[in-house]
Formats: structure tokens, C-alpha cells, sequence
């Protein structure tokens, strides 16, 4: 009954007109004011879908599903193989790449040099001209990584051959799959694809991978959550920043690698080359964070975001509730700091899978723990702060195995939910690298973005047209 | 002539500071008329209509478009500068060191988490997004009072049944009014508290009926709006019924007054019904309908909102209503020249203008109106009175891209003048409406225009009668006291009520036309 409202304080949330909400408070009554905008991009039919959403039990019932399978997944790194013989669906002549799915033809630059290198690094073809011939030719399949539970960083290329990382989620047993990181400068992720390119990523076939499947073998897999819990507490984001986790997963493979029978020279070669590469942890936490992602796809009308990457020309993102389906949206452009001689008119739009850190509650969204980060923008600790603060807003939740000192070791948010993003118009934050628009000169520079909006609002539209009304 | 627009993109501003910004943008140099608007379909097709765009624009619902006609396109280039920096320059409340921990809150949701046990969501953004943040609200367990208009009727019914399923309440859409637990919500006056509870489908209906209670030394427990069409067919006057039930049953009301035009037949059959079996005196003010279909065991019609208020104080000090015919104050009569003999209702409260129009009627006959009782009374050309005429300027003719009249006097005062003008007028009468949300001083914006008028008239020769009523209360922000001093000042006489003033200009007109018949 009604009158029960007549025996409370009136408590008032103000939607509209501000001078409402200034009467009220003159008048002695309690009011807040919400800083309205309208919802879903000012597109009234979407904002009614989304309003049918809000606090609907079938959906919330779905989304603590989702959160709870993300939330005790257990990703272990228990082997190291190569795509071709283990990721699922993967053909003999296919190449995977970043993001949502794209033609040859629509690709990035960064992207195209990456797939010619890899044909080149696979021996389809014996030069630059003929490796191009054929990939426009049709006869390579390009898929996104993620339609074969892998991730990669930037192009994300990776081809029957090339090593990689074997995660397993411990608590359902799903896998996830990532490559391996070859490191800052040119590289094969930024489209980069010359002779000294190749002759590395050889070598990280040939040596690096048997030595780090002898290593991880014989320690027995690693679990991956609680070093980068730890290193959260050491200034990572594990996206961005890597430099303690990397650090930290090499001092952990040292003491294995000399039990093995490799030569001395080629742990040497092993421990130098993952010593002078801060980012080598990013590629386990992004097959980490996917591990523990794909544990809550596929939920019947749960919101939840489950992946989000880009292409360099789409950004797009999965959601729990709406199956494989990706919602996509023009690719946004990095506002961050560039290496010297380079500026925002050479960047490629965002790249990567590696938003999948944000997608699990790390990267930007725990920006709180890692202070150096926001000087790519400029900024300052605090703002790391409030940019952790804020992803508050649009998440499900707090990730209690991700703790963040500054924060008084309050959970990480995470769980991006599709409603809350369209109702408040917060975009999830990313940490992210900038690789150069042409291929083959690699990153230029890093800094924040923002996910579009626009994925967000298709996903509410779809997903409730999977929910019945109640 | 010159034009010049622009557009921000993803820049939101809610209506009223639009409206604000645009009476300031029309103040910077060689700027002759501006408009600053979310660039709606609508909204761009109203300045299409307005001739401040003649070139189709590139802009979407959430880009704010500036648009501005005047002299020379150079200075309008320059101003639309100036407009788009005083545009960006931030707001006193996102300045500072705020972090984000205190992020000031975007969604119905993100507030609930800032302001814990809030039980009431005050909506007011454009119709077409109204309904959803209704829903948002109610689905968060809050009830709702809808003051957005251009809600369509479907989503009202949904609303409602939705709110009544799960014990809450939607007042509106297209509520004005409400005073919940002595707070007055949007347009409402500073009523003292007592025992009388009023259920109000119209806004200015509720606010005449708690002004005068208070007025006469009574006072509210609670007013709940529910809109102007809860008591559709469709609707089934579901608000009403919730409220009249919650007065009921709240120990702090013992006397209920109900408001609104009259009802549908089967709908009006229920709330009668539920009134009679309030257990406590039920007042109800159809406006128009007949009293005896109304009259049942404990409840009592109510010919005028006065009626009302009149009646429910009598019921609260314990009296019983004694309806008669209402008196008609003094009014000081100086001689009206031959030919002087119409009536001219000037009004800013729609109810005020209906309930004017029925009881002219009833006296004098036809009654054009842009708003009229009978549709044969509807006025051809708004903009021009014939013979006696009631004008509702909060109408949305009048409104269309430009503050209402209870807020921006403007358009009103320029009518008054043509009224002077118009040799055949007697009487102008008005409507001035205090309280939250009416603008701070309405007699300052009025008294020049009203003196100018009773100008006009004298060195016409004629004596222009001018009688209004001042709806507020003595703790009203804008002081009734000090606006009825005045007025009066300005030789508006003035009544208590809407009926009273409607009575003085009747008695008048009736002495022209008897004084017209004599030879």
C-alpha cells in the first residue's frame, strides 16, 4: 500500500530539470540530482529495451550465473603446443586474427603485414609480393582468434605453426589459448614482417617454445590468478604494464629451466630473451582473463561482456546472453602519449584482443594499482583511482582474487554489464598500445581509450529480444 | 537578413537550461533572435517553422544545436563563438576535486546506490524518454511522479499496472503537482500541514484547492497529482483510486478532496464508489459535471475548485459544507464608455481557463476559448479574441519553443496590450500562479504591462476593468502578500479564487449590457 510512503522520509532521486531537485532541497527535503543524459545514444527504442532490462530477475539471475563461473574460474597454464595442434577448428591453411571477424580487403595495415609475415614465416609463400598474391587470393581462411578460444595482443596473428600457450580453467575445464610475445619494437603484432622478424619468430619455434614446454611441464603448470594478483600489488595492470608479472613468472621458470635438458647456451638465450621484454606476461594474462571469460559465455540472458576486441577498423564485443554474436562499432582512436617523431595522425584505430583484461576486471579497470600507467595521458595516481572508480559503475561486481591496495584492498571491479554502460553512458576504460597505421613499423606509443558505446546499445537490443517481459 | 548555426556534437542540456541559454545567446551583440535546442527531429522542425533554419542540418537527438538570425553573418559567427565557450564553461557542480567515489550519479541505479532508501523518482525529461525512466524507476522498487508530457497513453497504462502490481505509485504523466509529506514537488506552493488530502488530476486544479486551504487556515496532509489522463477510459483512473485508498487509510487525513474534469462514465462510477467507502468525507470537484450524479452518502459535490477548498475546510473544523451561492465581492465600478462589454480571460493555468469558460457560460453564453467546453465555442485564430474570450496561453500553441506562461510572462503581457486596444473589451481577467517553479516575481513582470494597458484605455476614453487572483500561498517563495499589495498597487482588483474573479468580471459584463440596452 501506498500510504506506507506517507510514514518515510521522502527520499527523492531528481531525473530532468535541476530546478526541481533546488525547490526540494529549499523546501528541507532530502533529493539528488541524476545527471541525465539520454540513455542508449538518445535512441528512445533502444532506452525502452533497456528500461524492460533493468533489475529483471531472469537477467539477474543469469548475470550472478556468469559472475560466479568468472568469478572462481581457476586458469592454470599447464602446456605449451603449437596452434595447429591444439586450438579447436583450426584448419591447415588459416590464419587468426584480432577482434571481431574482417576481410582481407577491409583489414588494417598493421594487420595485413602481420598475416604476409606469417605466410612467409609458415613457407606458403617465398616473397613479400607472392605472400600478398595469396592472401587476397582467398585461399587462406582468416577467423578472429577468439572463434578458437585464443586471444593475441595488436593483429593478434597466429598460424598453424607458431607456439602457443596452453591455459586450462582448473574449475570447469575449459581451455583458452594465447601466442607468444615477441617483444617492443618491430614486431609481428604490429604488422612488421622483415627478415629479422621471421628469423625470431623461428627462433621462438624452435627454442623458446620446447624450452618453455619442458619448463612448465616439469613445474607442473602455473597458476596464473594469483601472480597477477601479485602482481597487481607491484604496480601492473597486467595489460599495460607487465613488468612485475613478467618478473615474477621468470623467477618461477629459472629454477625449472636448469633442471631440463636444455643447453646452457639456449637457457641463456630463453632467460635474456624473456628478461628484456616487460610485456611477455601479457599474452598469459590475456589467455588467463579469457579462460575465466569463457567460463561464463553462453549464459541465457545474462548481460554480462564476455569479450571485447578490436580489429584496428571495429571494435566489437560478445555478451553472455546473446551467444557468439559480436556487436561492432568504428574502432576508436588512442588519446595517449607517442614515442618520439610520431602523432595521433599515424596511429591505427585500437588493436587487439588484449582488451580482454578489461573484459575480466584487470587492465584499465584496475588502473587503481598501477599509478605509472596514467602518465601516458598525463595524468595523475588520483585519476587512476577514479577511472578504477568509475568502471564501478557499469560492473557486476568486485573480483576478490584482484585486490588493489590503493583502494584498501577492495576487489577489482569486473563483469561489465551491457545495461548499465547503456544507462549511464560509462564507457569501459582501456589501457591499450598504439601500433602505427602503416605495417611494419610497429608501436608508436600508448595510452587510454574507451570503448563505443554504439556495441553496447546493439547488445541491449538483442539481448532483450532473448528475454521474455516480467 | 542573416542565419548562422552550429552544431556540438554528444552535448547534452536539459530543456530549461536551453531555454535559459537561448534568452542569453539573444542577448549578445547583433544577435536578433537565438535558439539553442537538442537537435530533435522535432525540435529542428520547430525552428524550421520559426525561419531560424532554412538549410537542413547534420546533427542527431544528442548533438545541441545553436541557431541564430541577425544582421550580418560575420557577427553571428563571432556570437555563435561566444554561445558554444559560455556553452562549454563548466557548471559550479563538475567543478572542483570531486573523485570518483562521489562521481555524480547518471542513472536512476547509480543513485540509488548514493542515495540509500530513496522511494520517489521526480521524472522530467523529454516525453520520449519519460516512460522508460519510469519504468526504471518502479522496476528498482521506486514510486514514481512523471511530470514529462508527450507520454504516449499505452506506456501510461503500463506504468500504472506495473506501479499498482507492486504497491507503488505513478503520479502522472503530465503531473504539475504534488505535495507528498509536506514537500512540494515541481510546480506546488509552501501549504501549511493539516488534515485535508487532496487527489488532483489537474496540476493548477491542485494547486488552487491547497493554496486556498491554506488560505482559510486549514491545511494539507498530502497532495498526489495523477495526471491529466488518469481517469481515461483506458486508464481506468488508477492513480486516483490508489490515492483516495492511501488517504483512507493514513490516520493524518480526515477529510479527502478529489479533483479533475469529468470522468469517464464507468470510471467515474468506480471512484465515486471507492468515496463512498473512504469512511471518511470525500469532496468532489468534476469540473462541469452535474452535482446530483456526483451526491451520495459521504460524498459531496463541489461545483468550483473555491467549492472545494470551502468545503473541505468547513468538513475539517468540523462543519458541515454549507454550498450556496457564492457571493460576489465589491468592485469598485468607474463608468465603462458605450460599446465596452466583453470579456478578455487571460490564463496561465489550464483549469483556471476551463473553469472560467464553464462558469461564463453559464451566465453570458458562448464563451470562445482555444480550449473551449463546447468544441463549437473553439476559437478560428487563437491569436485573436472574439467578442467573450478565454485564452489558455500554458496551451501547447503558445508554448511551442517558448517558456510557459507561468514562467515567462511575455507572451501574455503582449496580449493584454492588444486587449486594451480592442474598444468592445470590459474586463481582462487574470491568473497569477506562486509557488516552486513559477517565475520569482510575477507581478514585477506584470505591473508595467498592466499599467500600459489601463493607459491606453484612459486616453482612449475608456475604463478598462482588470480582475485577477493571485494562486499562492504566505510562504511561498515569491510572497503572497507582497504580490497581491502589487497588483493592487497597479489597480488590478483582485479576488480570492478563480470562481470569485470569474464573478466580479461576470457582474460587470452583465452592467455594460445592461447599460448598453438602455436608450
Amino acid at each position: 500500500m501506498i500510504q506506507v510512503l506517507f510514514q518515510q522520509k521522502l527520499q527523492i532521486l531528481n531525473v530532468g530539470l535541476s530546478s526541481f531537485a533546488d525547490s526540494i532541497a529549499r523546501a528541507g527535503g532530502s533529493v539528488l540530482q541524476i545527471e541525465w543524459v539520454p540513455p542508449a545514444q538518445g535512441q528512445p527504442e533502444i532506452g525502452r529495451a533497456l528500461a524492460r532490462l533493468v533489475n529483471l530477475l531472469p537477467v539477474e539471475i543469469a548475470n550472478q550465473t556468469a559472475f560466479d563461473a568468472y568469478q572462481t574460474a581457476q586458469p592454470v597454464l599447464n602446456g605449451v603446443s603449437s596452434a595447429g595442434q591444439v586450438l579447436p577448428n583450426m584448419a591447415e591453411r588459416m590464419i587468426l586474427h584480432s577482434g571481431p571477424p574482417i576481410a582481407w580487403r577491409e583489414m588494417c595495415g598493421p594487420m595485413k603485414g602481420a598475416i604476409v609475415g606469417a605466410i612467409l614465416y609458415e613457407g606458403w609463400a617465398e616473397n613479400l609480393t607472392k605472400a600478398e598474391a595469396m592472401a587476397s587470393s582467398g585461399e587462406i581462411a582468416f577467423e578472429p582468434c577468439h572463434h578458437h578460444n585464443a586471444v593475441g595482443p595488436m593483429a593478434g596473428i597466429i598460424s598453424p605453426s607458431m607456439p602457443v600457450w596452453m591455459v586450462t580453467n582448473t574449475t570447469n575445464g575449459n581451455q583458452a589459448f594465447s601466442n607468444f610475445n615477441e617483444g617492443l619494437g618491430k614486431a609481428l603484432r604490429f604488422g612488421a614482417n622483415g627478415p629479422d622478424v621471421i628469423s625470431r619468430l623461428k627462433w621462438m619455434g624452435q627454442v623458446l617454445a620446447p624450452a618453455l614446454r619442458t619448463g612448465v611441464e616439469l613445474l607442473g603448470g602455473v597458476n596464473l590468478k594469483p601472480m597477477m594478483a601479485q602482481a597487481l600489488h607491484m604496480g601492473d595492470e597486467v595489460h599495460n604494464r607487465n613488468a612485475a608479472a613478467s618478473s615474477l613468472f621468470l623467477k618461477r621458470l629459472i629454477s625449472a629451466l636448469l633442471k631440463t635438458r636444455t643447453t646452457a647456451t639456449d637457457i641463456a638465450a630463453v632467460v635474456e630473451f624473456i628478461a628484456g621484454n616487460d610485456h611477455f606476461f601479457l599474452n598469459l594474462s590475456m589467455a588467463a582473463c579469457k579462460a575465466m571469460l569463457d567460463a561464463a559465455h553462453g549464459v541465457p540472458g545474462s548481460s554480462m561482456v564476455t569479450a571485447m576486441a578490436r580489429n584496428g577498423v571495429e571494435f566489437g564485443i560478445r555478451v553472455s546472453g546473446t551467444g557468439d554474436r559480436w556487436f561492432t562499432a568504428e574502432a576508436p582512436v588512442v588519446n595517449g602519449l607517442f614515442f618520439p617523431g610520431y602523432t595521433t595522425a599515424d596511429a591505427a584505430p585500437d588493436l587487439g584482443d588484449s582488451a580482454i583484461t578489461e573484459t575480466a576486471g584487470v587492465g584499465g579497470f584496475a588502473m587503481a594499482a598501477s599509478p605509472a600507467i596514467v602518465k601516458f595521458v598525463g595524468g595523475t595516481p588520483q585519476d587512476a583511482i577514479d577511472n578504477t572508480m568509475a568502471m564501478t559503475h557499469i560492473t557486476l561486481g568486485r573480483n576478490n582474487a584482484f585486490t588493489l591496495p590503493s583502494l584498501n584492498f577492495a576487489g577489482s571491479p569486473a563483469g561489465i554489464d551491457i545495461r548499465k554502460v547503456v544507462d549511464t553512458g560509462i564507457q569501459p576504460i582501456i589501457n591499450t598500445g598504439i601500433a602505427h597505421r602503416e605495417a611494419g613499423i610497429g608501436q608508436i606509443g600508448a595510452g587510454i581509450t574507451r570503448a563505443p558505446l554504439a556495441c553496447f546499445t546493439q547488445a541491449v537490443s538483442a539481448l532483450a529480444n532473448t528475454v521474455a517481459s516480467g | 537578413m542573416a542565419r548562422a548555426t552550429r552544431i556540438i556534437q554528444n552535448f547534452y542540456r536539459d530543456s530549461v537550461s536551453l531555454m535559459q541559454l537561448s534568452s542569453s545567446f539573444a542577448k549578445l551583440p547583433g544577435v536578433e533572435q537565438a535558439s539553442a535546442v537538442m537537435a530533435s527531429a522535432n525540435n529542428i522542425s520547430l525552428l524550421q517553422e520559426a525561419g531560424l533554419l532554412t538549410e537542413p542540418v547534420q546533427a542527431s537527438a544528442n548533438d545541441l544545436l545553436i541557431a541564430l538570425q541577425g544582421e550580418e553573418a560575420d557577427t553571428l559567427e563571432s556570437a555563435l563563438t561566444a554561445a558554444e565557450s559560455a556553452l562549454k564553461e563548466p557548471s559550479p557542480s563538475s567543478t572542483g576535486n570531486e573523485t570518483s567515489c562521489d562521481m555524480a550519479p547518471r542513472s536512476i541505479e547509480m543513485g540509488l546506490g548514493n542515495l540509500i532508501g530513496a522511494n520517489l523518482a521526480l521524472i522530467s525529461t523529454p516525453g520520449e524518454y519519460a516512460a522508460s525512466e519510469g519504468f526504471k524507476a518502479l522496476r528498482l522498487g521506486l514510486n514514481v511522479m512523471l511530470f514529462s508530457d508527450n507520454v504516449e497513453l499505452k506506456d501510461e497504462i503500463a506504468l500504472k499496472q506495473f506501479a499498482q502490481e507492486h504497491d507503488l505509485i505513478v503520479m502522472g504523466p503530465d503531473c504539475g503537482t504534488a505535495i507528498l509529506n509536506g514537500i512540494p514537488l515541481a510546480f506546488a506552493n509552501v501549504v501549511r500541514r493539516g488534515v485535508i488530502g487532496v487527489v488532483g488530476a489537474s496540476g493548477t486544479g491542485l494547486q488552487q484547492v491547497t493554496c486556498l486551504i491554506d488560505r482559510w487556515g486549514s491545511g494539507i496532509s498530502q497532495a498526489i497529482g495523477t495526471g491529466g489522463h488518469d481517469l481515461h477510459r483506458d486508464v481506468g483512473g488508477i492513480s486516483m483510486l490508489q490515492g483516495l485508498k492511501a488517504l483512507a487509510a493514513d490516520p493524518s487525513t480526515s477529510v479527502i478532496v478529489l479533483i479533475s474534469k469529468p470522468p469517464a462514465p464507468e470510471v467515474a462510477a468506480k471512484v465515486l464508489e471507492a468515496a463512498q467507502a473512504a469512511g471518511k468525507p470525500v469532496i468532489v470537484n468534476f469540473l462541469g459535471a452535474d452535482p446530483d450524479r456526483v451526491r451520495r452518502e459521504n460524498v459531496y459535490p463541489a461545483m468550483t475548485l473555491e467549492d472545494a477548498a470551502a468545503a473541505a475546510v468547513a468538513l475539517a473544523n468540523g462543519r458541515t459544507p454549507d454550498i450556496k451561492k457564492a457571493s460576489v465581492p465589491p468592485l469598485p465600478m468607474t463608468p465603462l464608455a458605450p460599446g465596452q462589454r466583453y470579456i478578455r480571460g487571460l490564463y496561465s493555468g489550464g483549469t483556471f481557463c476551463y473553469e472560467a469558460s464553464l462558469l461564463l457560460k453559464k451566465e453570458l453564453g458562448q464563451i470562445n476559448s482555444n480550449t473551449p467546453v463546447e468544441p463549437g465555442d473553439r476559437l478560428g485564430d487563437v491569436w485573436t479574441s472574439r467578442k467573450h474570450t478565454v485564452i489558455d496561453l500554458g496551451d501547447d500553441l503558445f508554448t511551442r519553443g517558448r517558456p510557459h506562461p507561468m514562467i515567462d510572462h511575455r507572451l501574455r503581457n503582449e496580449r493584454l496590450i492588444k486587449e486594451a486596444n480592442d474598444p468592445d473589451v470590459a474586463v481582462i481577467l487574470l491568473d497569477i500562479v506562486l509557488g516552486y517553479g513559477s517565475h520569482p516575481d510575477p507581478a514585477a513582470e506584470m505591473v508595467p504591462a498592466i499599467q500600459k494597458a489601463r493607459n491606453l484605455a484612459i486616453k482612449a476614453g475608456r475604463h478598462l476593468v482588470i480582475v485577477g487572483f493571485v494562486c499562492g500561498t504566505a510562504a511561498d517563495p515569491q510572497n503572497l502578500s507582497r504580490q497581491e499589495t502589487a497588483l493592487r498597487e497597479a489597480g488590478v482588483t483582485l479576488a480570492e479564487s478563480n470562481a470569485q474573479a470569474v464573478r466580479m468580471a461576470v457582474s460587470v459584463a452583465l452592467e455594460a449590457a445592461a447599460v448598453g440596452e438602455r436608450p
